[in-house]
């Protein structure tokens, strides 16, 4: 049977809380800046946007992975789920100023109706909107969760199940008749809150919440983690069975992590779709969830840095790399993800440690430094 | 004596030489005979003649393209104009009865057509619906017998009378049987449309389905009380045929949909049960076994050349052609095998060895080689999809009481059965397969006895990958082999093994085969429930819109029912038994 596997302790708070306060003036006071002064064009800040949820779901998967132990191929689905959910809001707000003219979404007047299916009625305002980010992926994994738990499904078998989940969840909103844009999903949004989603002004406000948002949740995850509570969650991680039987009900703390994870999955997809301006099923394929393992395996999982650096950091090799080399990016992706898992499982904030573990080998003989 | 010989001679060689008289000649004695009368009764002759080369003939005749040429001093022959028209517009006259060029170019101004009445063509046409009813392709056969059949024509019922005496194929004359009666059904005579009814009764014939229901809507009308009980009994008789067809159609799709996941799952099973990993490259191990059968396709025909990265590499032809190019597939099976075993090997010694400890992160770690090799097919192979074949021994069907069954679904069936068989034969009457159940129940306690369970991983994962190549082997006889070939397997496979449990063969034959028959009959029976679908409170319209979609309906549901069946059996059907905790 595997033994429970070895973690660094979280770093010293210092360094979180100095890293957050070096994060926040960047984030929001100097890179906004920037932009109204042209020093860095709308283009550069929206990409960064961008890379900002996306270090929101590497944050839900590792709360998961990194925090409870629980491999979760399926973050993805709430992601896009949160997305889908703000996206109806954006699709309302175009009104009629469509390809079709018509008072409803195109794809439904494509599909034949001429007026607005039920279910869509709500989403015109905002707060029902919003609410719904949160409401439908929390029941989501609410439900599957309690189900899951409740019936010790733990290891791989969790993280095959959470995979078929977003496959399901992908095969449901592929379809045309779910009346949710088929495989084209939503996209054309014109207008956010009255603000038209073209403007420059708009974007930067939108990356400016983005990154509040992440402050925000890296706060929460990072006084959770002091709590009583996050010690039960990393007790859960290194021996579950021995805290099951100190008392504790696993199941349910797992049940709160999973759903705390899937909001705060939603809420990336949610600040996603109006700054990429587009949301479709492929963001519920498995593949996308598991990419999203690749950012926090890439960062240091475990820690509250190393997953935001890695989504960043991946993803800009991304954007370089699907230009650049389109076809060797997978490859690329693929040996990078090897390369971590085998030889630098704590990822990217391990390597300062590592680095110093080798200096500190070779100093006592430093006549006998290795050729090369 | 002698004499009596003589004209018993001569009378059977006449005979003979009547009977043997080509279709072309006679089309061309009546073309140059006298009267009308003459033309109809020798056109006549030809009735129930099956020969290709009528159609075309009196094709030509009814749309005045056979000509008579009168050459001075000679018998008038018939002639057909062929091949480009030069400056004075004359064609090369080719001779109907031999079909070879007659040797002189005619322009067709100058020449007479062969004349046609319509009471000619309407021998005509009979005689090519002869034709085609005689047909030796019985594809070809059936196909006109259904369409007389559904359009009703009752004109061509003594063609169809006049084939059902003489034909022998059971086959056809069930058909023949089926179309007179929807023929008849039209016939103004009380007494002949309730024959007619009764023998589609007795036929349960699918087909007539509309057509008796048209008649019960006439009946009703007109109050014909004993036409309707007749009607009634044949729908209720045909509608039962059809609830028995469609169930076994349906079994027989859950059967083979079930044996492709056995043969997909068990190779993940064997893997995940010995070593607890999951290996996320097992979809791309099925595409490698698909993409050697291609390989070994094209090296039989006329070799592949490749370029992956910028290299081109040529692989030589053996342009072999017939029974010896068709059997390509049976030297591909062992092949895919041994090339994803290798592959297998490969992975195991370079990757998943450092992760024993660790089974999460192997997951994580060949979903990264399976993102490369997906990467690197399609650098090697090209993006699209590649052509693989069915040997003609693959592709057919059988029809088994209207049920369809396409021989590669037999054949993947049948494929199941021996692999399950023979990988039992291994695990359980090998000395490998008894280090492999060891490792199983205990590694370390099979240590601890000397087995060597780093070479049994390596064994076992060979094995499981080499089981994959099978796979793709096979599923490039049904579906289409491109780079993300696997992919499209791969969470059904994972359902399979997670259901399964990891203890047993059995558990993964009866999970693939379980979760295959869920799938198909959902697909088939989802349609029927989604009315009653509506009902239920909150969720109901949108249960009912998917129900629909029948195939994501049934993907759906059978997560579910895997979601729920786990409540139950959190390890699965059968699992490895241990007392040992983390």
């Amino acid at each position: 049977m595997a033994s429970p596997e070895k973690y660094a302790p979280p770093p010293p708070p210092s360094d979180t809380v100095a890293a957050l306060l070096a994060f926040t003036v960047v984030a929001v006071l100097i890179m906004p800046t920037l932009d109204v002064f042209g020093v860095i064009d709308h283009f550069t800040l929206n990409l960064w946007g961008k890379y900002l949820c996306y270090a929101l779901l590497a944050l839900s998967v590792n709360l998961l992975w990194g925090g409870t132990g629980l491999l979760s191929l399926g973050q993805g689905l709430f992601f896009a789920l949160g997305g889908y959910m703000h996206g109806m809001y954006l699709m309302r707000m175009i009104g009629d100023q469509g390809q079709y003219h018509k008072p409803i979404p195109d794809f439904l007047v494509f599909l034949g109706w001429t007026e607005l299916p039920g279910f869509w009625k709500p989403f015109e305002h905002f707060s029902f909107a919003m609410l719904m980010v949160f409401l439908l992926p929390g029941i989501i994994a609410g439900v599957f969760g309690w189900l899951a738990f409740r019936s010790r499904i733990k290891g791989v078998y969790f993280s095959i199940l959470t995979q078929a989940l977003t496959y399901a969840g992908a095969l449901i909103f592929f379809r045309n008749n779910t009346l949710m844009g088929g495989n084209n999903g939503f996209t054309d949004f014109k207008t956010e809150l009255g603000f038209s989603l073209l403007e420059p002004a708009t974007q930067r406000g939108l990356f400016i919440a983005t990154a509040v948002v992440l402050i925000g949740v890296v706060i929460l995850l990072r006084w959770l983690e002091g709590t009583k509570f996050g010690l039960v969650q990393r007790a859960i991680r290194d021996g579950e069975n021995r805290t099951l039987f100190s008392g504790y009900a696993t199941p349910a703390f797992k049940l709160f992590l999973f759903v705390l994870a899937a909001l705060i999955a939603a809420i990336g997809g949610a600040l996603y779709v109006p700054q990429v301006g587009i949301i479709n099923p492929s963001d519920m394929t498995p593949e996308k969830s598991l990419e999203a393992i690749v950012w926090v395996a890439v960062g240091g999982r475990g820690t509250l840095l190393g997953p935001i650096l890695g989504a960043v950091f991946v993803n800009m090799l991304k954007s370089y790399a699907t230009r650049a080399i389109p076809d060797l990016w997978l490859i690329l992706l693929g040996g990078l993800f090897l390369l971590v898992v085998l030889f630098l499982p704590g990822g990217l904030v391990s390597l300062p440690e590592k680095l110093r573990g080798l200096w500190q080998r070779f100093r006592p003989a430093p006549t006998s430094a290795p050729a090369a | 004596m002698r004499k009596t010989f003589i004209i018993i001679a001569a009378l059977l060689a006449g005979f003979v030489a009547v009977y043997a008289e080509a279709p072309q000649a006679i089309i061309a004695r009546a073309a140059v005979a006298k009267s009308e009368k003459a033309q109809g009764e020798i056109l006549t002759e030809l009735m129930g003649n099956a020969d290709e080369s009528i159609l075309p003939l009196l094709d030509a005749w009814r749309k005045d393209k056979l000509f008579l040429f009168e050459a001075p001093g000679k018998p008038t022959m018939v002639v057909l104009l062929e091949g480009t028209k030069d400056s004075q517009g004359t064609q090369s006259a080719v001779d109907i009865i031999s079909g070879k060029p007659a040797g002189v170019r005619l322009a067709a101004d100058d020449l007479n057509a062969a004349s046609h009445s319509a009471n000619l063509r309407r021998i005509m046409k009979a005689v090519l619906d002869l034709t085609d009813l005689s047909s030796a392709n019985p594809a070809k056969k059936l196909g006109a017998i259904a369409a007389i059949g559904q359009g009703q024509q009752s004109e061509k019922l003594p063609a169809l009378e006049k084939r059902l005496a003489i034909e022998t194929d059971p086959q056809a004359i069930k058909a023949l049987r089926e179309a007179l009666a929807l023929v008849r059904l039209k016939s103004p005579d009380p007494a002949v449309k309730l024959a007619a009814l009764k023998e589609l009764e007795s036929l349960q014939s699918l087909a007539s389905t509309d057509f008796v229901k048209a008649i019960i809507k006439d009946a009703t009308a007109v109050k014909d009380e004993a036409l309707l009980a007749a009607a009634r009994s044949a729908l209720q008789a045909v509608e039962r045929h059809r609830t028995v067809v469609d169930f076994g159609g349906t079994m027989f799709r859950s059967l083979s949909l079930g044996s492709i996941l056995i043969i997909v799952a068990l190779g993940l099973a064997i893997t995940f049960g010995l070593m607890g990993v999951i290996n996320m490259a097992h979809g791309e191990m099925i595409a490698i076994g698909a993409y050697t059968t291609y390989v070994v396709q094209n090296i039989f025909a006329n070799g592949l050349a490749l370029s992956p990265f910028g290299f081109s590499v040529s692989l030589p032809g053996l342009h072999a052609t017939g029974w010896w190019r068709e059997s390509y597939f049976l030297f591909a099976l062992p092949l895919s095998f041994l090339v994803a075993a290798g592959a297998g090997i490969l992975l195991e010694r370079g990757v998943i060895r450092f992760l024993y400890r660790r089974p999460l992160e192997s997951l994580l770690a060949t979903w990264g080689v399976s993102l490369l090799l997906q990467q690197l097919l399609r650098l090697t192979f090209g993006a699209n999809n590649v052509q693989v074949g069915s040997p003609a021994y693959l592709s057919g069907n059988w029809i088994v009481g209207d049920i369809l069954l396409g021989w590669n679904r037999v054949f993947v069936i049948g494929f199941a059965t021996l692999i399950v068989v023979g990988v039992w034969l291994v695990l359980t009457r090998t000395s490998v397969g008894l280090l492999i159940r060891s490792v199983t129940q205990n590694r370390q306690m099979a240590a601890c006895m000397g087995v060597r369970t780093e070479r049994v991983n390596m064994l076992t994962f060979a094995l499981g990958s080499g089981l994959a190549g099978l796979a793709g082997a096979f599923l490039s006889q049904i579906g289409n082999v491109g780079p993300s070939l696997g992919q499209s397997y791969v969470v059904d496979s994972f359902m399979v093994v997670v259901v399964g449990g990891v203890g047993d063969l059995v558990g993964t034959v009866i999970s693939g085969l379980g979760i295959g028959s869920f799938d198909q009959f959902t697909q088939q029976y989802s349609p029927t429930v989604a009315g009653a679908l509506a009902n239920v409170p909150f969720v109901g319209g949108a249960l009912q819109n998917l129900a629909q979609d029948s195939a994501v309906f049934g993907k759906i549901l059978v997560l579910c029912v895997i979601i729920l069946f786990l409540q139950w059996r959190p390890s699965g059907l059968f699992a490895a038994r241990s007392r040992s905790l983390d």
